[in-house]
């Protein structure tokens, strides 16, 4: 088995993860931006941060074999200030040019909150600017519903967003029709609690099609499952789907996606 | 695909499940808390599990959802609790 992670919290994952990862046939490991469990508490938390997103853990993956790109943005539980996000959006440019730097995310909203909403039209809207792809994180259990249509609407209403180079993640069965009916793509998160489990996310394959959906495990310091791409793939077999197909969502795919960016290749 | 039977797979695990369903509404009703905004959300999502519907898991997943359109003023919290406490009510969770 071969899968690419597109989503992955590695800064906050220990080495033997990267390790076992490897072992499930991981060949890519794709880390957005995110809250740290804490708010930082200046830009230059910022720059530390992208700096080792850009810099060490390319490193440290490359140790064990397996290749690490990024994606730069302020995440949405820290855009209540919206002169700190000013700041940051400013701070990324220099950093796109790095080698692993695949695009904007994982920006969206969290409380779906009118600073949140600002913040995440300053990101798209330097996403544009640049000609970068943009991954999108949606709001957790009883704002996921609201905070999806308010995102698609951010996205739909700028003409300069092309919606196949915008991955909308975290999508469950109330949010990835309304997602793949704009041509943009969707991610289902395999969480142990929240999210999605490989049982409902096989079922969401089976029903939506093959064709602009990936899976990914957004493993970070929460409960989370570094092996939970390979463990859904095993449970497609268990259900009967041939090696050609789960192939094709976790690793075609994604790789699909993300080739759109000439810096990923594998 | 060589299509295997979905009850062998998932019946004994949806079986439990159920069954911690039921026994977590027997504990909410023991201690007294069926007033709160969740346990009301939680018997809403429950009657869609009876019904039809051809989407029941999201259906449910509605059923939890904040049905507002407009963005909130501030974000006072980072989480979410997992239903929506209704307008103008307090997301506060006593525990
Ligand atoms: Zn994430």
């Amino acid at each position: 088995m071969r899968y690419i992670e597109p989503h992955a919290h590695m800064v906050s994952r220990v080495t033997d993860d990267y390790d076992r990862m490897v072992l499930a046939g991981c060949e890519a490991v794709c880390e957005p931006a995110f809250w740290a469990g804490y708010d930082r508490s200046s830009v230059a938390g910022f720059y530390d941060y992208f700096s080792q997103l850009t810099d060490y853990e390319p490193k440290r993956a490359a140790k064990h074999g397996v290749k690490h790109f990024s994606w730069l943005g302020l995440n949405s539980k820290e855009a209540e200030d919206v002169t700190l996000a000013a700041e940051v959006v400013a701070l990324i440019p220099q950093f796109l040019d790095r080698p692993n730097v695949l695009g904007i995310g994982e920006i969206g909203l969290n409380k779906n909150s009118r600073n949140e909403l600002r913040v995440l039209e300053m990101q798209v809207d330097l996403a544009a600017r640049h000609g970068q792809l943009i991954l999108v994180h949606t709001p957790h259990l009883e704002d996921k519903l609201k905070g999806t249509r308010l995102i698609l609407d951010v996205l739909k209403s700028d003409r300069r967003i092309r919606p196949e180079r915008v991955i909308i993640d975290h999508v469950e069965e109330h949010t990835v029709a309304m997602v793949l009916d704009t041509g943009m793509w969707a991610g289902m998160t395999l969480y142990p609690e929240t999210k999605c489990t490989p049982a409902r996310a096989i079922d969401m394959l089976e029903q939506y099609g093959q064709e602009r959906l990936w899976l990914n495990s957004a493993c970070d310091w929460g409960r989370s499952d570094p092996l939970a791409v390979p463990k859904t793939a095993v449970e497609m077999k268990r259900r009967g789907h041939l090696a050609e197909l789960v192939d094709q969502v976790i690793y075609q795919n994604p790789g699909r996606f993300l080739r759109q960016c000439p810096k990923f290749t594998l | 695909m060589n299509q295997q039977p979905m009850l062998d797979l998932y019946f004994l695990e949806a079986r439990h499940q159920l069954i911690e369903v039921a026994a977590f509404l027997d504990r909410v009703e023991r201690a007294g808390e069926t007033a709160d905004f969740r346990a009301r959300a939680f018997a809403e999502a429950v009657k869609i599990l009876g019904s039809p519907a051809k989407n029941k898991a999201g259906e449910v997943l509605r059923a939890f959802s904040d049905p507002t359109v407009e963005p909130i003023a501030a974000a006072t919290t980072k989480a979410a609790c997992g239903a929506w406490p209704g307008r103008g009510e307090s997301q506060d969770i006593t525990n």
